[in-house]
């Protein structure tokens, strides 16, 4: 299954700061793990996680810092602000409003039929 | 992995890292952020049993390409390198025969604005013969070749052109068809608050209809700011220009002076807006963001000069000189101080830490506030006194816009150098307020003739 790229993109801002709510991490660790809950669904394009980790940092939703291990090389670390969390908590709530409304359609199912436009509707 | 492998892939990280550093969106940070990932994934694929250039390769494909990686770098970085943000279609590698084209075009362009000044002549209105009406529809003349020049380079859509040729429109109505009195107080501030009314028409031009997006705002005051260096140094040369050529034509005894008054001033003056709009996008390079050097010069020389200022108000216990044009003086002062800290929120980069210089900004930006408040007590007696004038109404009005962002901005700094509020919060409240001055701008040129009846 191919997730379309406008999905792929919506979905990214929610998805990324749900990971960095369970704690501190990096970019390839964050891809990782999103691949492995999409079930290798959500195909992401590596490089283009970093532009929107820069994004969300200017933006005060989480913050980074290099970290620099005994041995190896140094690695920026994202951690998600109280205002990271405000905001997850916000997209999580659009976010259920339009899966509530698509599950609504497609239990629907046959007994949904269009509504007829009314008339002030078009003369308006 | 052997060690031959193993060196071969150091080697071919090496160029990659060599190949990133030419992009000047990216950061050293930004590329070693990068790396670190590459390096990552290299090692997942070679424990997984691939070979180490297999692992590389893949990698390489999997970070994405690397032209669109440095767009969305600089999408998101747009202080970095933000003339390659217009990216309307025209991305990087384009041959020079397409920028000769453009060269030609922009040419096209300046030659219809700086004719376009002399069109009224061939009906009669002639630039001698005194009157306002050139002064009154200078804005008109200057911004509307710009736009168009803008709608041309960033292919704005039809829809976007109407809704801009109206806005032209609606302001060349209000200056020609309101029955204002040549030395009215009226006409003075249609003349002054139409241009900027109209620039920010040609902002909406300027960020290719996306006027909406914060970056793309962001952009336009980075433009504004390097537009009027430029247009600055075109107007030293051509004042160097002039006075070579009254001279050597006096020298041999021909007047040039009528000419240079009717024709060179004013023709070149408006080809020179296109040429310095033109200049911005083309020779970035050149001088890449004057306008934040200077603010970085400037800032403590305003902030002690206005410290000393308020010392010497508290110290002398002299009352503000409530004169007519105290009030104007102190609008432009913090139109100063306004530029000041727009120019260095500009450039800043948002993420760094708050340091000294941010310190002396909010400095600045408090003394001007406590300043202006001391004014506005002032004043306010006065025109309670003497009743609201179109010139009091608008300069008292000024004020306050100023003052709102101001006093909000100062608020979101403090936050800011006590580590409280992310500098972006700042940046967004001045690129959200853009639309308050295009509100003040147009509500001046539109609402205030009939309210204070034309006088």
């Amino acid at each position: 299954m191919h997730i379309t790229k406008d999905l792929v993109a919506a979905s990214a801002t929610p998805l990324v700061l749900g990971i960095l709510a369970e704690g501190e991490s990096y970019g390839y660790a964050i891809l990782k793990q999103v691949n492995e809950l999409s079930g290798g669904h959500l195909e992401w394009t590596d490089g283009l996680l970093y532009p929107l980790l820069h994004r969300l940092e200017r933006l005060g939703h989480v913050e980074s810092t290099w970290h620099t291990p005994v041995e190896g090389r140094r690695r920026k670390y994202y951690r998600i602000t109280e205002q990271g969390l405000n905001e997850l908590a916000e997209q999580r709530r659009q976010w259920a409003a339009v899966v509530d409304t698509l599950r609504g359609v497609w239990n629907a199912g046959a007994s949904l039929r269009p509504i007829p436009a009314p008339a002030w509707g078009v003369a308006g | 992995m052997t060690v031959d492998s193993g060196n071969e892939l150091e080697q071919q990280i090496a160029e990659w890292r060599a190949y990133m550093r030419r992009r000047r969106e990216l950061h050293t940070t930004d590329a070693e952020e990068l790396e670190d990932h590459l390096r990552d994934r290299i090692a997942e694929l070679t424990s997984a049993g691939l070979h180490a250039d297999e692992a590389f390769l893949i990698a390489v494909k999997r970070m994405g390409s690397l032209d669109e990686l440095s767009r969305e770098f600089a999408r998101e970085h747009s202080e970095r390198l933000w003339k390659q943000l217009v990216l309307t279609g025209d991305d990087a590698g384009k041959p020079s025969s397409g920028n000769r084209r453009e060269l030609f075009i922009m040419i096209a362009f300046a030659a219809v604005a700086a004719l376009g000044i002399k069109a009224p002549a061939l009906f009669g209105v002639s630039m001698e013969g005194g009157g306002t009406f050139y002064a009154r529809n200078l804005g008109l003349f200057a911004l509307a070749p710009l736009a168009a020049y803008f709608a041309w380079r960033r292919r704005l859509a039809p829809a976007v052109i109407g809704v801009l040729a109206a806005l032209f429109a609606v302001g060349a109505a209000a200056v020609n068809a309101f029955p204002m009195a040549e030395d009215s107080q009226t006409i003075v501030l249609s003349a002054i608050h139409l241009p900027i009314a109209l620039w920010l028409v040609v902002g909406v031009a300027y960020t290719g209809g996306d006027w909406r997006n914060d970056r793309r705002r962001m952009d336009f005051i980075r433009f504004t700011g390097e537009w009027f260096i430029y247009f600055v140094l075109i107007a030293l040369g051509g004042g160097v220009l002039t006075a070579f050529t009254v001279g050597t034509f006096s020298a041999i005894g021909l007047d040039a002076e009528t000419f240079v008054g009717t024709w060179l001033v004013p023709c070149g003056a408006m080809a020179a807006v296109v040429v310095a709009a033109w200049l911005v996008e083309a020779k970035q390079s050149v001088i890449e963001n004057m306008a934040p050097v200077l603010t970085r010069v400037f800032t403590p020389l305003f902030t002690v000069t206005l410290v000393v200022l308020l010392g010497a108000i508290v110290w002398s216990s002299n009352g503000i000189d409530v004169e007519r044009d105290v009030l104007i003086i102190f609008d432009l002062l913090l139109v100063v101080v306004l530029g000041l800290l727009l120019y260095a929120i500009s450039a800043r980069d948002p993420a760094a830490p708050a340091g000294i210089f941010d310190k002396v900004q909010l400095a600045l930006v408090v003394t001007a506030l406590v300043i202006d408040v001391l004014v506005l007590a002032a004043i306010t007696g006065r025109i309670t006194e003497f009743g609201f004038t179109a010139n009091k109404t608008a300069a008292l009005g000024e004020n306050l816009v100023l003052l709102a962002n101001l006093s909000w901005s100062a608020w979101l700094f403090f936050g800011f150098v006590r580590g409280r509020l992310p500098f972006g919060r700042l940046e967004r409240w001045q690129t959200r307020y853009l639309v308050v001055y295009a509100a003040w701008a147009w509500i001046v040129v539109l609402a205030f003739p009939p309210l204070f009846a034309f006088a």
